[in-house]
């Protein structure tokens, strides 16, 4: 993490986070809430009760006109062409190499496709989607005026469906609707990036401040906390969900990620599909995996080597201490034919040999999230 | 406690911390409170907020020599680790063995119930090549 160089943006909810208390920091240029009352804590909030992220920092497209859905749908590896009204669909975006270029949300709203992307990305995304999209489809980046409020969390439908104009306990994960919420216009979706239940609020920047406002005041009876980046990223390790920039980037392949699920070799043709067919032919070389130190109190960290007898197999892509689980795990690329659970590797952490075993994602399974199974 | 994080230097974080005068301060975050021939050490309100939440701290066994300016355990928070340096030459002669299932007593109590060593001083006159509070403020504040 690099220091604030002054010149990063605020999102419309800045002054409440300052006003919260919270840490702020430098990320993606944007200055974030990094944690408010602390990060376990927070951690805890999300998985026992419901918290509230400000996510304002991710970037939002809109892809218009006649054609908008399969010029989108090109440009993904997950299959968007015969999407409903209002889904969602989760997909990387790849080079022609299949390196993945970033990860989003495509909506498929009335006004056209409607794109989340990573805030880090928002510039090479934009350029990359404008140089593939064909005459008479339009781009507009609304990511400036848009802000993007979580709820997240087991008791996220008992907090919200008081206030919703209309019922959202239905809906199906990976849709959306246009509702009022606590009275305020907004896109909410029933996604998120916790393993638990939850919703994304999309709102105009000028609502935003009161949206917030609301939430917090309405959720109180029910425990709900602001929540900041660090546990943000707990609660998605340990989901096994893969972060860009640490577990995917460019020389990544959706493969090699475990995201072979998003891509849909028998959709019509699509960036990166050749190279793609021809890695799954050959043989993928390595694959995202998880990894359990034993002992329960070593942490990989990102960058850590990943041996087997002193020849590097692989490295860390993220680690860290999980809450919920109450030990340090990784996760990180192993050469396939290591990537078995319970193949047994050595961690090198900051030079001690940690000997691990590659385990299966996630690593937490006890999320409130609907559809999954619980043990 | 060497690079905590960047060591991001933001001022509202640097004028609400809690910095003792009482204490002395190396540049990687740590206090050390001379009691006698024994000093008592442990990081700073600094250094805990920069680090985030605690977990894990390893410590050297009591018995063990410890230099000045040289590491003598790591902690873990959860989402970074650091090292801890020795703010004078000595003996350990106690640890806080309560760390080793309240390590947030570091967060909570810095200066108090999260120390973390004691060490019986070889020569007290290393303590005048550490930092005093304004000196330590002055250094975490980047001025």
């Amino acid at each position: 993490m690099s220091g604030a160089t002054g010149s990063e943006k605020k999102t419309a909810l800045y002054d409440k986070h300052v006003a919260l208390g919270a840490r702020m920091v430098p990320f993606a240029g944007y200055m974030m809430p990094l944690s408010y009352s602390g990060q376990l804590a927070e951690h805890s909030a999300v998985r026992d009760r419901v918290g509230i992220f400000d996510l304002s920092h991710m970037g939002e497209f809109m892809i218009t006109g006649p054609g908008a859905i399969e010029a989108v749908d090109k440009l993904l590896t997950n299959r968007f062409t015969g999407s409903k009204p209002f889904q969602a669909v989760y997909s990387p975006m790849c080079l022609d190499s299949g390196g993945i270029i970033d990860d989003l949300i495509a909506y498929n709203l009335p006004d056209g496709v409607y794109l989340v992307v990573n805030a880090s990305n928002i510039d090479k995304d934009a350029r990359w989607i404008q140089e593939h999209l064909p005459a008479g489809v339009h781009f507009g980046n609304i990511s400036d005026h848009t802000s993007l409020i979580a709820i997240q969390g087991p008791a996220t439908l008992e907090f919200m469906t008081p206030i919703m104009d209309q019922p959202i306990a239905h809906m199906p994960t990976y849709t959306s609707v246009r509702a009022k919420v606590a009275g305020i216009e907004a896109l909410v979706s029933r996604t998120g990036y916790t393993g638990e239940d939850g919703y994304e609020l999309y709102v105009a920047n000028a609502v935003a401040p009161e949206l917030w406002d609301r939430l917090l005041e309405l959720g109180q009876s029910h425990g709900l906390a602001p929540i900041g980046l660090a546990a943000r990223d707990t609660l998605r390790f340990e989901m096994g969900y893969c972060l860009y920039g640490n577990d995917i980037d460019e020389t990544t392949t959706p493969l090699e990620a475990g995201l072979a699920w998003t891509v849909k070799m028998d959709k019509a043709d699509f960036v990166g599909r050749q190279a793609l067919m021809e890695q799954d032919k050959s043989g993928i070389p390595r694959r995202l995996v998880g990894l359990r130190p034993e002992g329960d109190r070593a942490i990989p960290r990102q960058g850590n080597p990943l041996k087997i007898e002193d020849r590097q197999i692989g490295h860390v892509t993220s680690g860290t201490f999980a809450p919920s689980l109450g030990m340090g795990l990784g996760m990180g690329y192993v050469e396939s034919a290591l990537s078995r659970p319970r193949t047994r590797v050595t961690i090198d952490v900051r030079g001690k040999d940690v000997p691990a075993a590659v385990t299966v994602l996630p690593f937490y399974t006890y999320g409130s999230r609907p559809g999954r199974r619980k043990i | 406690m060497a690079a905590v994080r960047g060591a991001e230097k933001f001022k509202e974080g640097v004028l609400g911390m809690n910095t003792p005068a009482e204490l002395k301060y190396t540049e990687e975050h740590e206090w050390v409170k001379l009691e006698g021939k024994e000093a008592l050490v442990g990081i700073t309100d600094y250094a805990q907020g920069e680090l985030g939440d605690i977990v894990f701290v390893e410590l050297p066994s009591e018995g063990k020599t410890v230099k000045q300016g040289e590491v003598f355990g790591t902690i873990e928070a959860v989402k970074t680790v650091s090292d801890l340096y020795a703010p004078v030459t000595g003996k350990v002669i106690a640890i806080n063995t309560a760390l080793v299932d309240h390590p947030e007593h570091i967060n909570k109590s810095p200066y108090t119930d999260g120390w973390m060593i004691r060490i019986a001083v070889d020569n007290p006159g290393e303590m005048e090549k550490l930092l005093n509070a304004d000196g330590y403020k002055t250094h975490v504040g980047g001025h």
